[in-house]
Parts: C-alpha cells; structure tokens; sequence
C-alpha cells in the first residue's frame, strides 16, 4: 500500500517540479515523462501483487473532513484496474515526450505534463479510496485535471467549447453521484465503502443513480455527448488515456457500487443489457459516420463501453437468477474488455496521434495511402484494428468470446434467466461486430491505404522511436493477450469473487469450464497464424520463378486512375449510414454539377450527434429561456442586492424561531 | 482411437478436395438451365491449377496488405473449416463456443478481403468494399442468432453437438423452429457467398457486384487462394444448412459422409437454379432480404420461447 502511495507522491512531486522548471522545456519534458513513467512503474508492482495472489492491503488515517476519512484499500478489483492505468499511462507518458515536443516553441511544457502526472495519480485515487468523500475529492481532481489537458489548445475555438461541454458533463455525473453518497450513507453514518448499505428499495434508487453518475463518466448513451467532443480536443497521448482508462473509472465505480448494494433484482440486468445495447450500436455507428479520426476512435469508446455494459448485464442477470456461470462469463469478459479495450484503444489513439503529427490534419477524406511512409505506424494502427473489432486471433476476440459463451449460455439453459435479454446481446453483439469491422476497415483503410487524396500525406514520416516504441508494445499486448488468454482468464478469479461476492468455489467451477474452450480457442488461434506462415511460404515458393510485374491500377482498363476517384470514408460509409438514416440523421450539402462542362460541383456530409441535437439543445435552451424570465432580479443595484440578503436573513430567523 | 483420427483425417481431405467441385456444379446448372452444356466438372481444378501457374502483376500503389489478404483469408476459412462438423463426424476441433470462433473466423476473412481491396486505391474496389460491409452487417446478426436458435433447441453449445442433436425426432417436433432457422441460413449462405440474387459472381466487368469486384486487381497464385478460398467458404456456409436439413446419422463414417456430399451437390444445384431463375436485386433491396433473415432467425427463437 505505501509503495502505491509513494507512486502518487512520485507523480505529483514529478509533475510539480516540471512546472517549475518549464523555463527549460527539454529539462521540463524528461523531468514530466521520466516522473509518470517512474510513478506508474512503481505502482504496478503491488498491483500486480495483489493479482498474482497477495492479500488486499488498507490503510486507515482520520480527517477532519465531516464523513470523510484517508481510506484507501488494495483489492483484487482495484488492483485489476490499476494494472492498464498505469501500464497505459507509462507508455503514453513516453509518446507523449516527444509528441509534446513539436509544441515547445509555441507553449509551455510544464502544465500539460503537471496535470498528466496529477491525472494518472488521481486515477489511481479513485480506484483505490474507499471513503465517499475522498472517493469523491479524487474523482473531482481527475475531472479537472482532464479538463485542463482537454483544453490544452485553448486558442481553437472549438476545443474552448469541448472543454466546456466536458466540465458541465462531469459536474452533472458528480451532482449524481454526490447525492448517491449522501444516501447510501445515511443509515450507517459513515461514508466508509464497507460501512455504505441500502434497503431494497433504497437500493434501485442508488443503482439508477449509480448508473447516471457513473455511466457519465464512462460514455454510456445518452450521457456520452462529451466523450466525442473532450477526446479528439486532447493531445493524442491524453486521448488515448482518456479514452484507454479514465473512462473506465466509471465501470469500476458501477462495479464497486454493485458490491455495496446487495443481491440485484432482474431488472437491473435488463438495464444494464439495455444500455449495453444502445450504447454499442449508438457508437459504432456514429463511429462509422465520423470523418474524423480521433472523433471516430472517441466515439468507438461508447461502442466499447456498451460492450462492457452488455457483459456486465449478461453477469448481473446471472447474479439475480442465481447462475454463477452466466455470473462469471459476464463478469469475466466485462473485465476482460476493460483491459483489452485500454491496449487497442490506446494503440489506435497513438496511431491517430503519429498520423496527426506527421500530416498535420484529422480528417481522414485528406489523408490516403500513408502505410508506404510510415509503415510502422500503420502496421500498429492495422492491429489495432484488427483486435477491436474483435477478430482472432488477437485480444478483442477473446472477452467478446467470453460475453457471446455467457449469452449463448444463458439461452440455452431455459427457465433460470430470462432469455430476451440474453438474445438481444447475441444479436447485438454480432450487429456491432458487424459494424465495427465497417468501421474500422474505413478507418484503416481510407487513411493509410490507397492513394494520398491531398498533398498533405507526401509530407509524412515516421515518427520518433518515443512515439513508435509505445505504439509497438501495446500491438505487442494485443497479439499477447490473444495467445495468453487462458491464463488471463483464469488469474480473473479473485477479482470476479471481489466484484461479485461470490465464493471462491462457485467462482472456480465456471472459470475453469471458460478456460477450457479458451485453451482450443487459443489453439485455433495458433493454428492459424502457422497456417498463414505457411501459405506465405507457398505463395514465395510459387513466385519465385515467374514474372512479376508492377503497373497501374487496373480499374476495368482505365488507365488514368486519379487520387480523387477513390472511395472517400463518406462514400464507403454511405450504405450504412443511408440504411441506419433514421437514427444518424447524417446531414448533406450537395452542389451537383450543373452546365455542359461542369466544375465545382461538392458534397459535404457531417453527423453531429443526435443526443446533443435532439436532447440536450433543446433541454437547456428551454432551462435557459425558463431561468431568463427571471433575469429582473439582477439589475446591477447594489443597494437591492442588500435588500434581498436582508430580507432572505430576515425570513431565515422568523422561519427559524416559529 | 484409429477410427476417430481417420474420421478428422477424412472431415479435413474432403472440404479440401471437393469444394471446387460445388462451383463446377453450380455453373453445370445454370448451363443447362440456360440450354448450354456447360464447362466439365474439372474445370475449377484446371483453373486453379493455371492460375497456380501464373506469375503475377501488382499495383503500385498497393502494399503488403494487398499480398497479405489472400493468404491470410485463406488460412481463415481453412480454420474455420476444421470447426465444421460434415456428414455426421464430429469436426476436427470442438468446444463449447466454436460457432463464435466459426463466425468470427468468417469476419476475419472478409476484412482482410476488404482491406486489400481498398489497398488498390481503385473506386471499383472501394465500392464493392463499401458493400461487402454493410451486407455483412446485417448477415452476420442473421447467422449467430440462427446458430442460437439450434443451440437452444439442442442445449449445446458447439457446433459438433449441436448438430448431432439435430435429428429425425428433433425435427419432428421442432419443425418450425429448423425450418425458419434453414430459411434465414439459407439467405446468409447465398449473401456470404455472393450469389443471386446479392450479387452476381458470374460479371467481372460489370460494376453492380459485390464480391468479384474487391478481387479485380488480383492475379496468379493470389487468385487462385482468392477463389479456392470462396470455394471452401460455399462448403462451411453450405455443411451448416445441409446438416439442418438432412439430418441423417447411420453412424457409419463413409455412408455419412456420402450423405452429407450428396446434400451439399443438392444445395448446389438449388443454387444453380435460383441463380438461373432470379435476378440481382435492386442494392437497396438488399438490405430488406437480410433483415428478413434476422427476422427469421428471431421469430424461430421466439418460437422456443413461448
């Protein structure tokens, strides 16, 4: 415990001794990253610990604060979200030293890298306090600390707005969660984790709030207008973070607060699968319908999100009808997920952070055929892509896996959970994948393959080792997680019986049967990585003595194929996004070509997000027209002011001695 | 012990060497529906084996992403195969989950196929790319729910035992349920495989088709993996719907087997005929089909339901 607590120290000091030296900023820049990546290190240690089978560790010390107490606890679940915290953090800490770099002539170097080392510490704050009101000082510190890494390029006017939107978002989830404290408090009269309980009606009452507060943070739809605008404003290190592991939090906070409320009623697994959905078919097509890439990876997150809701719905649904298998399954490709999602999402965010950097522009209609200048890059952002769209034989697949065996598992056993949820997350699930596999390929494929559309992409090149190594190691992770599954998995014990309060033995059982199949799937897996091994060596084989020529594209015998013919990420889009029209709304300006010799003629797509567009717009715009109507009371005349303290004061005494 | 490996030997020779024969056959039927005698039923086996011959000629613009797909699809749908089970034997590798494996093998394959169209930098390509994932999409939901429905009526969770437990007495009092399940696989079987009424997979040069049209740029032995690879996929997608709709078991490997071919050239030659007597749909109707397919699959779940 105080080696993680050191950790924090370690990025705090690091950070603040970066801001005071930003006079120099290469001294500012390795004095930043070489501080988060020594903080995040030395907190990995015991976490890791604790997973390989050490006992949870706490550490107690009184505050004067009203409810409030320095109440940290080790466990296995924190100890599992502290494990891609700290290990995404490190690696985006190293990209980010020479991603910031490029800015050091412009600004200074020293609050970036203060409030990312005081991010990474306040995350693992939150998942390690076990007070509400430190709880809840630590969430607050990792929301502003993000807000001012969001609003790191604050002379764009967009990224000021983004900024603004993200601060309302996440005061409006606190003001939740804030009120879930003070509830689920009450009872006991301590705001200690192991203190907090509910009656069962109480308890609906906080889980809705829970999953409001927390599925804020987190991105579940409709709270998530934030998310696709505060991530693609951030530095892509900071995105990639963001959207890699802060998100997160809200998931191990929902996680937490189901181990406090007692044994769940069926509807909460039904909310939970219902999110799931929403969020997952929501994000990905919006996803799809982005032009750009960092708005596109943003809104990838909600899809994953809903993935992980869909599997911690699946293991709800198992806990309330009494199935530890369909518990664990959920359980288990929940955390899975959690995990994975933080290696591909961080290594497409770090992608899209080098081809940003390289060309200048996010819009991926301007980039095209990037793989040729920046062939490392590209190979990482193609696994990436690859594992998020959960195909085998890399990370993605295997949670996926485990969520489709709990679903599959939980419709073939009739009578014990009610099937319709367990059969939307089978079509859901296969709906997403589906969509994901459109989506990603657009992403890939429109920016590094083909043609360069614009001269912007001639230009590239491949970034520095600090930015390629991070890249490298998290595609490595991808492709490790895929081989390593079975024992992943099976190290997920003691974290499910923590999330779950099951018993070592119920939790045994079904985790070993998961494992099993993993171990062919993994099998399979390998099989067909040799197998492709060995057609590559047939296909050498079988061009080794013949012809083999270079030409231009065919194009069914067009011999004058331009740049500009190629598909753009709209027209590859237009299909699906044309058939999903009722829910995206896509907007289009056409200019068709007029005259015998037409020129200008254009189309312009945009998808702004129907939540914010039907939703909240109109919600505050009327809160806004209801509280003007109240404007007289603020006139500028002090003397009425006083008038009203005076009066208020007065009210207050009558009221308070009748 | 001997047995059971010559039973995988054999589950693994067959799918390899007689896929290219379900084309020839397909082709044969369309020939005489249309009054023609059609090519031999070698042909396939000849073309593969020039194509194999062949050297080859790239794009420049195209990278080793447009080398890789045809091996990496290939090796994909080989795997899968081994999933499958044919004619009453038990597949080569089961467990309980390998029809997510199987599905997902299939979605492998087609973004590589995808990638390395759009690698091209051709707008052919980068249309029928576009295509081949949104009809995907939509079929995908079709086949897992479809899978889920005989998951349920058999309570198994793999694709061997699943369909072990599809039988004669299953079926007479599950008709219902396997004869939508067949309906919805059936479309995803003719959408998966790029044929009528989907998409035409007799036009190289006409710009309406899905499949063939991702594959224009490729040549030699990438070609011949392209079509083999199409060949074997037609056998998977194929052994699901035929192991569903003749579900006869004797026990007796080859006579299982021979059943098992036999329905497979049967669902051949019912392709042949809905190709010779349908025209491709409008693109936008498209979509329409493969919800229908999804519809399907979930009302036969609803059906075990109630």
């Amino acid at each position: 415990m105080l080696l993680l607590l050191g950790a924090t120290v370690v990025l705090v000091a690091s950070g603040a001794v970066a801001l005071l030296t930003q006079r120099s900023p290469w001294r500012c820049n390795v004095i930043g990253a070489s501080g988060a990546v020594a903080g995040c290190l030395l907190g990995l240690l015991p976490a890791s610990r604790v997973l390989l089978g050490a006992s949870s560790s706490s550490l107690r010390l009184s505050w004067e604060v009203p409810g409030g107490a320095f109440f940290v606890q080790l466990d296995a679940l924190s100890a599992f979200f502290l494990i891609p915290i700290l290990g995404l953090s490190a690696l985006a800490a190293v990209y980010g030293s020479e991603y910031l770099w490029a800015y050091q002539q412009k600004k200074w170097l020293g609050p970036p890298w203060f409030f990312f080392n005081l991010l990474v510490a306040s995350m693992v704050l939150v998942v390690i306090a076990h007070n509400g009101v430190l709880f809840l000082v630590a969430w607050e510190v990792m929301a502003l600390a993000s807000f001012f890494l969001v609003t790191f390029d604050d002379e764009a006017e967009e990224v000021r707005a983004a900024g603004w939107t993200y601060l309302v978002a996440t005061h409006q989830g606190t003001a939740f969660l804030l009120a879930f404290f003070v509830l689920a408090g009450r009872a006991s009269g301590s705001l200690d984790f192991d203190r907090l309980s509910a009656t069962p009606a109480e308890a609906s009452i906080l889980f809705l709030l829970a999953v409001v507060g927390f599925g804020t943070k987190a991105g579940f739809v409709p709270f998530h207008v934030w998310l696709p605008e505060a991530h693609p404003a951030a530095p892509s290190h900071v995105s990639a973070v963001m959207s890699g592991v802060m998100i997160k939090t809200g998931i191990y906070g929902l996680m937490r607060m189901l181990t406090i409320l007692g044994p769940p009623p069926v509807w909460w697994g039904w909310v939970l699968c219902g999110i799931g959905l929403s969020s997952g078919i929501f994000g990905v097509l919006f996803a799809l319908a982005q032009n750009d890439l960092k708005r596109l990876l943003a809104y990838s997150s909600v899809e994953n999100v809903g993935v992980i809701a869909l599997g911690l719905g699946v293991g709800v649904l198992g806990l309330s009808s009494g199935d530890p298998t369909l518990t664990v399954l959920g359980f288990a490709g929940a955390l899975l997920h959690v995990a994975n999602h933080a290696a591909f999402k961080g290594l497409l965010f770090l992608g899209a952070g080098a081809v940003a950097h390289a060309t200048g522009t996010r819009e991926i209609n301007r980039l095209g055929g990037l793989l040729k200048r920046m062939p490392w890059s590209g190979a990482a952002f193609l696994t990436g892509a690859v594992a998020i769209c959960g195909l085998p034989p890399l990370n993605g697949f295997v949670s996926e896996w485990l969520i489709y065996l709990g679903a599959f598992h939980g419709a073939i056993s009739p009578g014990r959970t009610p099937a319709l949820p367990v059969l939307a997350v089978i079509g859901g699930l296969a709906l997403i994948g589906g969509l994901a596999a459109a989506c990603f390929t657009k992403a890939f494929g429109i920016v590094f393959l083909g043609t360069a559309r614009t001269d912007l992409p001639a230009r590239a090149h491949e970034p520095g080792l600090a930015m390629r190594v991070p890249m490298m190691t998290l595609a490595a992770g991808c492709a490790l997680g895929g081989c390593l599954a079975p024992w992943v998995v099976g190290a997920l014990a003691p974290v499910i019986q923590s999330a779950t309060g099951l018993s070592a033995a119920s939790v045994r059982g079904p985790l070993v049967a998961a494992t099993t199949p993993l171990q062919s799937v993994v099998v399979v897996s390998l099989g067909l990585v040799a197998l492709v091994a060995l057609l590559t060596g047939v296909r050498r084989w079988l061009l080794s003595d013949r012809r083999v020529d270079e030409g231009p594209t065919w194009d069914c015998g067009y011999a004058q194929p331009s740049a500009r013919m190629q598909y753009t990420a709209s027209s590859f889009a237009q299909p699906l996004t044309d058939l999903f029209d009722l829910l995206l709304q896509t907007q289009r300006r056409v200019e068709t070509p007029a005259g015998l010799f037409p020129r200008d003629a254009s189309l312009i797509t945009e998808t702004p997000d129907v939540c914010t567009e039907r939703l909240y717009q109109p919600v505050f715009a009327g809160i806004g027209r209801g509280l003007s109507s109240l404007r007289w009371l603020q006139h500028g005349r002090v003397h009425l002011y006083v008038l009203y303290i005076a009066l208020t004061l007065l009210v207050l005494l009558i009221w308070k001695l009748g | 012990m001997i047995t059971a490996l010559s039973h995988s030997f054999l589950h693994m020779l067959l799918p390899l060497a007689l896929a290219p024969l379900l084309l020839s056959v397909i082709n044969r039927t369309k020939a005489i529906v249309a009054g023609r005698n059609g090519q031999v039923l070698l042909q396939p086996y000849y073309d593969l084996a020039k194509l194999l011959r062949k050297g080859a000629v790239y794009s420049h613009t195209t990278t080793w992403v447009f080398r890789a797909g045809p091996v990496v699809g290939l090796a994909a749908v080989i795997v899968a195969t081994t999933l499958v089970p044919f004619g009453g034997a038990s597949a080569a590798v089961s467990f309980a989950g390998d029809l997510i494996l199987f599905a997902y093998l299939l979605g492998l394959l087609r973004f590589v196929t995808v990638i390395a169209a759009l690698d091209t930098g051709s707008s052919f390509e980068g249309m029928g790319a576009s295509r081949e994932v949104t009809f995907s999409a939509l079929a995908e939901p079709a086949l897992l729910l479809a899978l889920a429905a005989v998951a349920r009526q058999t309570g198994s969770l793999s694709l061997t035992t699943m369909y072990a437990g599809v039988t004669g007495a299953t079926w007479t009092h599950a008709a219902p349920v396997f004869a939508l399940v067949a309906g919805a696989l059936m479309v995803v079987f003719l959408t998966e495989n790029a044929r009528m009424p989907v998409d035409d997979p007799t036009t190289h040069l006409e710009l309406t088709m899905i499949h063939e049209v991702m594959v224009l740029d490729h040549s030699g032995p990438d070609l011949a993996f392209i079509v083999y690879g199409s060949a074997l996929k037609l056998w998977v997608l194929g052994v699901l719907l035929v192991g569903l709709v003749v579900p006869i078991h004797s026990g007796n490997a080859w006579a299982d087997s021979i059943v098992g071919f036999a329905g497979l050239l049967g669902l051949a030659v019912v392709t042949g005929i809905i190709e010779s007597s349908m025209a491709r749909w409008r693109l936008t109707r498209v979509p329409q089909l493969l919800v229908g397919a999804c519809v399907l699959s979930t009302l036969a779940l609803v059906l075990m339901l109630r």
